[in-house]
């Protein structure tokens, strides 16, 4: 099967869009196994820098990924194809069951079901931190990455600062970050050559 | 000119809620509740609770039902418009702007310095799940069931779907048996 057609655009997104429960960034990791590992649309780096830049704008997450991931593959039509696809399904469902959703709500079972899967999305949230953090220690080297990844737990753990502000921090703040190292080494190397 | 009211009541809580979805849900409240009285604070807490029932995205179902009581197929329409299109478009043009200066030092900068705001993001998540989880089901559940899902995604590969199907399944049949 090719992986770049619609039929795998539209089942990845039916898929991350009906098994997506706890909230909307649920989806964070379900959509990376999609978009990643299952049919290799963009790289992990690419996948972190999107989720970062969905993070800083406002609006739900799962629909911004859905529509950039459709762009990624098929440009406008396949955003729009891509968004459909992903939130069609709960929404049909919203007006059809909204009826029927009380007596679901009251249900063991279904309390049962939606109360099991919480693990299950903290460990894929946790899988997603680790590989992350593993990045972030080889792109930047470690004590870089200790240094920001301290300061990123400092800003929105402790001082409870919103995401996008963060986010768009850092961004601007990397935008001059290996010129400012490169200057730094040159720096360096000049002093060596200067005291040799 | 109740569409009118539709769009623009749906897209202030989306353009000024930053966090997602439930960062939206009190500005939509008082955007539906207060301001345009489509719907009195009970209703608005129902159809909240109702769609939290339901998979996906709660800004979208909140934006479907509501937008369907006050103006028919027109109001679904605009008011999932308003809340799925203006950041859609958004995060695909900054996205363009990035995949155009590839190359650049800033941009690879900037893709370097975004893992460890990343990592600590989701250090959040799986803490707030992780929390919900204990608070749901207990300690000693949420381990077994966060050992066992960690061992089939990470060793065994299984896809993350199957696993959510498989502790549905196990949420339905074992856990009301606890209760």
């Amino acid at each position: 099967m090719e992986n770049d057609g619609y039929l795998p655009l539209v089942l990845a997104m039916v898929r991350t869009g009906i098994f997506t429960y706890g909230g909307g960034s649920a989806i964070i990791p379900l959509m990376r196994h999609e978009a990643v590992n299952r049919y290799a649309w963009v790289t992990d780096d690419e996948y972190g820098e999107i989720v970062a830049v969905a993070n800083a704008l406002p609006g739900p997450i799962a629909t911004k990924l859905a529509a950039y991931l459709g762009y990624r593959l098929k440009g406008w039509p396949g955003a729009v194809v891509g968004v459909l696809a992903n939130i069609l399904p709960t929404c049909i469902a919203m007006l059809l069951l909204f009826g029927a959703l009380s007596a679901i709500r009251e249900s063991r079972i279904a309390q049962g079901m939606i109360a099991a899967v919480n693990p299950v999305i903290a460990v894929m949230m946790g899988m997603m931190a680790y590989e992350f953090g593993e990045k972030a220690w080889k792109g930047l080297g470690r004590w870089f990455a200790i240094a920001f990844g301290a300061l990123a737990f400092l800003l929105l753990i402790v001082l409870d600062v919103s995401p996008a502000l963060v986010v768009l921090l850092y961004l601007l703040y990397g935008a001059f970050h290996l010129r400012l190292v490169h200057r730094f080494q040159r720096a360096k190397q000049r002093d060596r050559g200067t005291s040799a | 000119m109740t569409w009118w009211h539709v769009l623009v009541g749906f897209l202030l809580p989306n353009l000024l809620g930053y966090g997602g979805g439930p960062a939206m849900i009190p500005l939509l409240q008082d955007q539906a509740v207060t301001h345009y009285h489509w719907l009195s604070n009970a209703e608005f807490a129902n159809v909240l609770a109702l769609g939290n029932v339901l998979p996906g995205p709660i800004a979208t179902k909140m934006a479907t039902f509501i937008g369907y009581q006050v103006e028919g197929w027109l109001g679904l329409v605009l008011a999932l418009a308003a809340t799925v299109v203006p950041s859609a478009i958004a995060l695909i043009l900054l996205m363009r702007l990035l995949n155009r200066f590839r190359q650049s030092d800033a941009v690879k900068g900037m893709t370097a310095m975004v893992q460890p705001v990343i990592t600590v993001l989701m250090i959040a998540l799986t803490w707030e799940f992780g929390k919900t989880s204990v608070l749901k089901i207990g300690w000693i559940q949420s381990l077994i069931i966060a050992a066992l899902s960690l061992w089939l995604m990470q060793w065994r590969k299984v896809h993350p779907a199957l696993v959510i199907v498989g502790a549905f399944a196990y949420g339905g049949v074992v856990l009301p048996l606890f209760q």
